[in-house]
């Protein structure tokens, strides 16, 4: 054997070399606040689903999550525009948003006590409480998940979805019989065929389930959750400044829907009387002053990306063809849960 | 004319030759006429060729207008629309570089400097230089990034691979076992895997605030991984070499290198072409797993583009479509490697 007896160590060097070229670079050192300025943009995690994150035909982002991002936006740059989103699997979009690929996660992550304090993430104020939901075709005539009694029940499998259905079902002592389908497909087939009677998923899921079946007015989502998933913007912690900036960007989407400012009206609420919208549209700037955001951020969004009630209507509402209801996801002045802190 | 009726005959005594041929061809074409007909009725005579949802949601058929509306999403992701010229340009640089290389006639140490270049000038496209503006590779998407990705991943993986099998056949045991390890664990574990390990593990054991880049992170591990794959493929070729050329070279006056280099490789490498283009078909085919890790190949912008809520559920057109451009590009490599076969005997 004349072969050589060593490995071709120019040919490793070279690869190594190629490799070392793009080794990593420290990057800027400090809280995300900052290097979201240096950056000159957010960078906001997020997912793919039919009005919540997806791109249209020039590949913009929109939807629910992503009108958030942009509301982001402005409160720190004052421009819809300077803001990334990074599209992040269900599996490694908490290790992303650890190792900072992104500054904040806005993919429908439900809070749960682990996440904050195992996995070390805070949370921003819910932005969207969804829950499992039960959805039915209306000729059945019911109208809560009680009246279920004996029906059949399509879920897919592998989801939390299976267990809380069960628990559900026992608490109410109802019988009931599961048919588990893994392929979303089959899933949509075998519900139009009448495999089953109720089909139960998260309820942001239904809504498009719905949309995808041939006669989608034929089927109704019953009001009652049977568990709660309260989704909101996750960030890492040792950012306050920054949480507080997703915190009040939020309140002043819920905030402008309770003082009953749009987009449509928000230029002539400027000249409005009251103290209160006064200082919440930066009119009066002292709360610019006093906490170091732009005076009219506000104003800026509203203008922007309408309310958080405009911003739900034309991405997930009923008018839509994910057809969500506002249900729990409206201001508490309303009977939601929506709350947004005072301004002031 | 006597030539054509021999090939009637011919083709009659395979179909219906024998009871067994009969029955396979009765079973094939009743297959055939169960398949085709809703087939045909869904992708042409039912479908719809241009309009908005609304025209397909009132027909039956498959709604090519969806693809024709998302053509430039599938087809590049999120590159900044306005500057999609770019990356058609990589696109075109890439798939000019591939039709000019199938010719055997051109394969030489040039061909090699001119990928380096074409794959350095796509990238330069796709990245931007300083008067056009700059591209995160977190926005190349679509099918340049198929392509780029998976030459890439082969041209990467070449150098070692054939280090790999080298150093698995050397006589040093400690080169022999690692090459072995690597190689075999490589190909023990699921590509899917590798694609975690490289975007989820690697950042938690970087130090914090040291960031690298995903796209680069899962080029190397494609390239990684399938430099194993190639290493044996490799290691195949130099097997068919028999020893007796070596000590041909060496009373020649060669040093191994220069063996190596200037008559065993070539030799070696134009055994296994045929197996070299069965693992481009499989490296393209498995660059699709990178939407696991979030990056936007064809296929994954292709799914994408159907959860788009104004073109709502064009799930199956989307995956035909995408389908079809990887069936070309397969089926192209696969009758050139027959072609590369034939030629070579």
């Amino acid at each position: 054997m004349a072969y050589p007896k060593l490995l071709p160590a120019r040919l490793v060097a070279t690869f190594v070399l190629a490799v070392a070229t793009f080794a990593p670079s420290p990057a800027f050192a400090g809280p995300t606040l900052d290097k979201i300025r240096e950056r000159g943009a957010v960078k906001v995690g997020v997912g793919t689903q039919p009005g919540f994150f997806s791109p249209d035909s020039s590949g913009r982002w929109q939807g629910f999550f992503v009108d958030i991002g942009r509301a982001l936006a402005i409160a720190v740059f004052n421009d819809p525009d300077k803001v990334e989103f990074v599209s992040a699997s269900p599996q490694q979009r908490l290790p992303a948003l650890q190792s900072g690929e992104f500054d904040i996660l806005l993919s429908g992550v439900t809070e749960t006590i682990t996440r904050a304090l195992q996995l070390g993430f805070h949370f921003g104020p819910v932005v969207f409480y969804d829950g499992q939901g039960l959805l039915v075709p209306k000729k059945l005539g019911v109208t809560s998940g009680k009246d279920l009694d004996g029906a059949t029940v399509c879920i897919q499998t592998g989801t939390t979805g299976e267990l809380n259905i069960s628990d559900f079902f026992r608490a109410n002592k109802i019988a009931f019989k599961p048919v588990a389908i893994e392929d979303t497909r089959e899933f949509i087939k075998a519900f139009e065929a009448g495999r089953c009677d109720v089909m139960t998923q998260d309820a942001s899921d239904l809504g498009l389930k719905r949309a995808l079946l041939k006669t989608p007015e034929d089927y109704v989502l019953l009001p009652e959750r049977i568990s709660k998933e309260p989704l909101a913007p996750a960030i890492r912690w040792g950012d306050d400044r920054w949480l507080e900036i997703v915190n009040w960007t939020v309140y002043a989407l819920i905030q402008s829907e309770e003082l009953g400012i749009t987009s449509q009206n928000v230029d002539e609420k400027l000249a409005s009387p009251d103290p209160s919208i006064r200082r919440f549209l930066g009119v009066d700037p002292s709360l610019g002053a006093a906490t170091q955001l732009d005076p009219k951020f506000a104003y800026a969004i509203v203008k922007a990306l309408g309310n958080y009630g405009e911003i739900f209507e034309r991405n997930v509402g009923p008018a839509t063809k994910i057809g969500f209801e506002r249900g729990l996801n409206r201001p508490w002045t309303a009977g939601g849960l929506l709350y947004a802190p005072p301004f002031r | 004319m006597s030539r054509t009726a021999d090939a009637g005959r011919r083709l009659w005594a395979g179909l219906f030759g024998t009871w067994g041929n009969t029955a396979i061809t009765l079973v094939a074409l009743a297959a055939l006429a169960w398949a085709l007909p809703p087939m045909l009725r869904w992708m042409v005579l039912d479908a719809t060729w241009a309009g908005g949802p609304e025209a397909c949601a009132a027909r039956d058929g498959a709604c090519w207008a969806f693809i024709a509306a998302k053509l430039r999403f599938i087809l590049f992701g999120f590159y900044p629309f306005a500057e999609q010229w770019r990356a058609a340009g990589a696109l075109a640089l890439v798939l000019l570089m591939l039709g000019v290389s199938a010719w055997p006639r051109v394969w030489s140490a040039k061909l090699l400097v001119a990928w380096i270049a074409a794959l350095a000038v796509a990238c330069l496209l796709l990245r931007g230089w300083p008067g056009v503006a700059a591209v995160e590779t977190s926005r190349w998407g679509g099918l340049p990034l198929s392509l780029l990705m998976s030459i890439g991943a082969l041209g990467g993986a070449f150098p070692l691979a054939i280090a790999l099998a080298l150093g698995r056949r050397s006589e040093l045991p400690v080169v022999r076992w690692l090459c072995l390890g690597f190689i075999e664990l490589a190909r023990g574990v699921p590509l899917i895997a590798v694609l975690y390990a490289a975007t989820l593990v690697l950042p938690l054991a970087l130090p914090p605030g040291v960031s690298f880049d995903t796209l680069l992170s899962v080029q190397i591990a494609i390239t990684l991984f399938f430099s194993a794959y190639l290493a044996e493929i490799i290691r195949a070729g130099l097997q068919s070499i028999p020893d007796s050329q070596f000590e041909a070279t060496a009373a020649l006056g060669f040093g191994p290198w220069q063996a190596l280099r200037l008559v065993i490789l070539p030799q070696a490498l134009r055994a296994v072409a045929p197996a070299l283009v069965t693992l481009a078909i499989g490296v393209l085919q498995s660059t699709s797993l990178v939407a696991a890790v979030g990056i936007f190949d064809l296929l994954n912008a292709a799914r994408a583009a159907a959860s788009d809520p104004a073109w709502l559920g064009f799930y199956d057109e989307a995956f035909v479509f995408a389908g079809a451009v990887y069936f070309a590009l397969c089926f192209a490599a696969s009758r050139y490697s027959l072609w590369l076969e034939r030629r070579r005997n």
